[in-house]
């Protein structure tokens, strides 16, 4: 598929927009929860690190692209769990329970 | 027609990697944003996988899998460690965008494919992902304590910086006109390398929350510049996101401290303070355990002030007793987030929701501020500089401007601190000699913990 550079300008600066107003409202709360969210989106260099590991043009690009496709699952993967895990804490007074652990030690 | 339909299923992830975000918004949706984002990411790599050009997948799956086993155990790490996994993992980003250009440059020069466009998308991408691997190792070295985290400086380092900076610059620019100076490509990386080191290592703990915000949005831009190296929308596109983020919590963050971009990269801000720290002997009043019991039981409203020194002695499950102990007695209590309290954004609002603190409770500084004044007891846990009514007053101080939680203006303060030292920065802290402060000693943990025993016991029946 042809790829024109300006277009990939425009992909980028309507994304940044995008991104910019998205990320504005997201709750200050959950500012650690994005920031690993984010860490595993942006792992979708994971998609770059595939096409160089299995188009195996050369041996360097090869394990260049083997370790790329490492990296990048070890974020994602981590970055989506921790993400839930910590989201999953997040809870409103209505919910918890009352005095459930009251005389914790 | 396979391509076609790769780029529409490229499509729907870029949508659904929107939505992940969007869904943040609100605590309440955030879960969904995790799994759109699973699922746009799921997409991706299955699109990827039916690409004709892919001729074996053994080098592909081998360490798909071998990244899962690593990133599941990542993902255990205790909250408090949080930080540490974040540029942990920013670093990884960085390396692979980083191998991503390396191999896409040698196999472009090896068939002579490099036009000046492609050559500068590489140098760009490789600049920045290297810096951002060796920057966030050094940052994640420093919040694990492995390297010291007070500023390491030396004589000429900005320069040296900017000189490693230029000197990368200017040997992209080389290789862009003319790219068959392949042994100028290896410099290009030790360069990007080195400078991603010397650029973190003057920066201290305090600094953390805007240095890994800052090194996410390079994360981002690194993949912003594979996407045009690819030739690939969807990596141009959620790069753009995660820099996007990136940015906008770096931007917070300097607001929170009152500090530009190049202050806190270049200043070195605990040179300054040790400058300008001034040692005169004053007597704080402290206070027992059971007098900040008695006090916070008689008060009817009570804010938490948490900042890193509660992360460190990992108070947060003590603070949810003392919170129950509180709330039972039908008192008011909140707790005061100032933004770059702890290492990273957010990071107090996480070890609360940890400790089951429901997050209603969690009250951003421009919120809480208007209430302080009507505040019976304010209790600081391991806060100092974001407390410092200096920030407010003392026009020579080097943080004043910076916008403070105004913990001195409640009736009565209560400080947990380890000992009288001034903290991080060398700032001595102007609340700990108010008349309305009282200091209690010891770790926060312990003392909370205290405090919590004496609480219940009276309800016991004594």
């Amino acid at each position: 598929m042809q790829f024109d550079f300006i277009d990939g300008l425009f992909v980028l600066m309507l994304a940044t927009f995008i991104g910019l107003d998205v990320i504005r409202r997201v709750s200050r709360l959950l500012h650690t929860p994005l920031m690993s969210l984010t860490n595993a989106i942006s792992a979708i260099a994971v998609v770059g690190a595939i096409l160089l590991a299995g188009e195996q043009e050369s041996r360097l690009s090869t394990v260049l692209g083997a370790v790329a496709v490492f990296a990048s699952t070890t974020n994602i993967v981590s970055g989506f769990l921790i993400t839930d895990r910590m989201l999953k804490m997040f809870k409103r007074r209505e919910q918890a329970p009352p005095a459930s652990s009251g005389q914790m030690r | 027609m396979i391509d076609q339909l790769i780029q529409l299923v490229y499509l729907v992830a870029t949508a659904l990697f929107i939505f992940s975000l969007k869904w943040m918004s609100d605590p309440s949706t955030a879960r969904r944003g995790v799994f759109a984002g699973v699922g746009g990411m799921a997409l991706a790599i299955v699109g990827t996988l039916l690409h004709p050009l892919i001729i074996g997948y053994s080098w592909i799956v081998v360490p798909l899998v071998l990244g899962a086993l690593v990133g599941i155990p990542l993902s255990w790490v205790p909250l408090t460690a949080v930080p540490q996994r974040t540029a942990l993992s920013h670093a990884f980003g960085g390396l692979a965008a980083g191998l991503v250009g390396t191999a896409k440059y040698y196999l472009w020069a090896e068939h002579g494919d490099l036009t000046t466009f492609r050559m500068g998308a590489i140098a760009l991408e490789v600049i920045l992902g290297y810096l951002t691997c060796t920057g966030s190792l050094v940052a994640a070295g420093k919040l694990q304590e492995v390297i010291p985290t007070r500023p390491i400086m030396y004589r000429g380092q900005n320069i040296i910086n900017f000189a490693l900076l230029a000197a990368a610059v200017v040997i992209g620019f080389l290789l862009m006109i003319d790219p068959s100076h392949t042994y100028l490509f290896p410099a290009l990386i030790v360069l990007a390398l080195a400078f991603g080191v010397l650029l973190v290592l003057p920066i201290g703990g305090a600094d953390m929350p805007t240095v890994i915000s800052l090194l996410n949005s390079y994360a981002g831009l690194a993949a912003v510049a594979m996407g045009f190296v690819m030739e690939n929308k969807l990596l141009i596109t959620a790069g753009a996101l995660d820099g996007a983020s990136g940015l906008i919590l770096s931007i917070v963050m300097c607001k929170a401290m009152n500090r530009s971009f190049t202050n806190v990269l270049f200043g070195a801000f605990g040179q300054v303070q040790a400058a300008g720290g001034q040692v005169e002997q004053r007597t704080a009043k402290s206070a027992t355990a059971e007098d900040a019991a008695q006090l916070l039981e008689n008060a009817s409203t009570v804010v938490i002030i948490p900042g890193y020194g509660m992360a460190v002695s990992q108070a947060q499950h003590r603070v949810h007793d003392l919170y129950e102990q509180l709330a039972k007695r039908g008192i008011d209590v909140k707790f005061a987030i100032h933004p770059v309290a702890g290492r990273m954004p957010g990071h107090m609002n996480v070890l609360l929701a940890e400790a089951e603190i429901p997050y209603d409770r969690l009250v951003e500084m421009d919120d809480i501020n208007p209430e302080m004044p009507r505040t019976d007891v304010a209790l600081v846990i391991g806060a100092n500089d974001v407390v410092n009514p200096a920030a407010r007053l003392d026009k020579n101080s080097p943080i004043f401007g910076m916008p403070i939680i105004d913990a001195d203006k409640a009736r009565v303060v209560l400080a947990i601190k380890r000992s009288m030292n001034p903290g991080f920065a060398g700032i001595e802290n102007e609340l700990y000699f108010a008349d309305n402060t009282l200091m209690l000693f010891g770790d926060a943990k312990g003392v909370i913990g205290e405090i919590v025993k004496n609480l219940s016991g009276q309800t016991g029946g004594h």
